[in-house]
């Protein structure tokens, strides 16, 4: 793959110290004013929430068991749902850039739905479709699977909401690559796995790892599909947004706090998605 | 937050067909107002009502109610859970009125001055089990609910409805191991209604709005943990007039007609 992709970041890097140089910047001066308003409008918030944090309290009110316990399991249902975006994301992906078929913009509509549909609705979906008198409940039922109310079921909400944004993502990514060297590899005589596996995919990997990223993000704060379809239980179900939801109940303080280490990982990691697609092209150069 | 605004039009015109289908039910709070006229003369203008999300349908029905006894003046509704409610009113919400599903989260209220007077109390509600059509989990009795393999859905303490439950599940000397715990009562009756959950503990006037989507089973030991529902003038309000009005009518006989067909309970 060296040979494939070095030319391409060297000549992307190229031209991104060119553009710097010469490129017109004239942005008005009103855009600006506009731009910090739209700036403070998210940073507002954000700022008044962390004045009213209780500091004195912040560590044992993120470290109360509850809170361990929801952070823990958001982590982890986060992690598994993206793992199963990206195993059915990337066919998906895939298969809308690159084949073309009857219906393929209206299978695009309905992958994509879910990022424009209320998360509940997506949870009532979930629910007539998995739960026990649901679709496909019955027959899984039948299998000796509890989907309803276990943390399968937070998987399966979180990857339903999260999935778009990885297809998003790669699919962009896929068109942008185009498909100069998958040609060439295949006039060469590789075969069209050999050519998706050492071709397509490092093509996009830095498309795949922001996709990815971005649907680890959408799952950390999934709340109302989850809230419909699985329930809520300290350690089965209740993730961190959940937890949060709840402690707003009687607890305002532990609410803030935990909203605030929320904030914290979605920082994170949304940060570090907008990193790797400019790191990665040159590290795939070196590979 | 929702707010609800119950258009004067619609409501006249409801009013009117209401009062022409004599023997109705829903006559009986327009007609009621008419013959009376007590609750009246608090003169025109919008009075905003703050209440619990359970009291949707009967404050909307007694809100037409008031609208028709005094021409001129509108109600405006806002439903949401009692500490959202609470929350809204502390940081400023513009309301008149305020009823909430419980004593707790009043007397925030009357600990921070932000009310007039002492609460009047207008309801009570009690817990029930919600199966859904068919009990397919042949519940009979709140012991059934520990039942192994049952899946019982509940209130997390946190919320009104989860602490009665706690109060129940000690007078009756049963531990509940619940699949989940919600936060709000709704949530728990559409895991019930949906059939994902073989029980649900809600309140009596749930299983009442619910109409044939579950089926109610009293329970001896509900009587343990009766929810009172208070209501106030807000302190700020700048229509005091009407408030007191719309208390009174909430708390007077036509009042306690609509929320008595809706299943409440009289303090």
């Amino acid at each position: 793959m060296t040979p494939v992709s070095a030319p391409r970041s060297k000549a992307r890097t190229g031209s991104r110290t060119n553009r710097r140089d010469t490129r017109y910047t004239g942005v008005p001066p009103w855009v600006f004013a506009l731009a910090a308003a739209g700036a403070l409008f998210v940073l507002l918030p954000l700022a008044a929430m962390v004045v009213r944090v209780n500091w004195g309290e912040f560590i044992p009110l993120i470290t109360s068991e509850s809170s361990l316990t929801a952070l823990g399991l958001s982590l982890r249902t986060s992690a598994a749902s993206t793992v199963l975006c990206i195993v059915l994301g990337v066919p998906l992906a895939l298969v809308l850039a690159r084949a073309s078929f009857p219906g393929q913009r209206l299978l695009r509509a309905f992958v994509l739905l879910p990022l424009v549909l209320p998360p509940v609705v997506g949870g009532i979906a979930l629910l007539y479709t998995f739960g026990r008198q649901g679709l496909l409940g019955r027959s899984i039922e039948l299998a000796g699977i509890q989907i309803a109310f276990s943390t399968s079921a937070v998987v399966l909400a979180q990857t339903f909401v999260a999935l778009p944004f990885l297809v998003v993502s790669l699919e962009g990514a896929l068109r942008t690559a185009g498909t100069k060297y998958e040609a060439v590899a295949a006039t060469l005589g590789a075969r069209p796995t050999t050519v998706l596996r050492r071709v397509s995919i490092p093509l996009v990997l830095p498309g795949l790892a922001s996709g990815a990223v971005l649907s680890f993000a959408r799952c950390l704060g999934e709340f109302g599909a989850t809230l419909t379809f699985a329930g809520s239980l300290q350690g089965v179900t209740r993730t961190l947004p959940l937890e949060i939801y709840l402690q707003r109940e009687t607890d305002a303080d532990a609410a803030v706090a935990l909203s605030l280490v929320l904030v914290a990982v979605a920082v994170a990691v949304v940060g570090l998605s907008y990193r790797r697609p400019r790191a990665l092209p040159s590290q795939a150069g070196t590979e | 937050m929702s707010t609800i605004r119950v258009p004067v039009g619609a409501l006249l015109a409801a009013g009117v067909l209401a009062a022409g289908l004599a023997g109705c039910a829903a006559s009986s709070t327009a007609a009621g107002t008419t013959r009376s006229g007590s609750s009246t003369a608090a003169g025109t203008g919008t009075v905003t009502v703050f209440a619990a999300a359970s009291l949707k349908s009967t404050f909307t029905k007694i809100a037409s109610g008031f609208e028709a006894a005094n021409p001129g003046t509108k109600v405006t509704l806002n439903f949401a859970g009692s500490s959202d409610l609470v929350t809204q009113v502390t940081q400023g919400a513009p309301a008149d009125v305020i009823a909430s599903a419980d004593t707790t989260n009043m007397a925030k209220l009357s600990d921070a001055k932000l009310i007039d007077g002492t609460p009047s109390k207008f309801a009570t509600n009690t817990l029930e089990i919600a199966v859904p059509p068919g009990n397919p989990a042949s519940i009979s009795s709140f012991a059934d609910l520990a039942k192994p393999g049952v899946k019982v859905v509940v209130c997390a303490p946190q919320v009104p409805c989860g602490s009665a439950t706690e109060t129940v599940e000690q007078a009756a000397g049963t531990t509940l191991k619940p699949v989940s715990e919600e936060s709000s009562v709704t949530d728990v009756l559409g895991k019930v209604s949906s059939g994902e959950a073989d029980a649900g503990l809600v309140y009596v006037t749930d299983v009442k709005t619910a109409g044939d989507k579950v089926k109610g089973i009293p329970f001896s030991e509900s009587d343990q943990a009766v929810n009172t529902y208070p209501i106030a003038t807000v302190g700020s309000s700048k229509s005091k007039e009407l408030a007191k009005a719309f208390i009174a009518m909430v708390t007077g006989s036509e009042g306690r007609k609509v929320l008595s067909d809706a299943g409440f309970g009289t303090p």
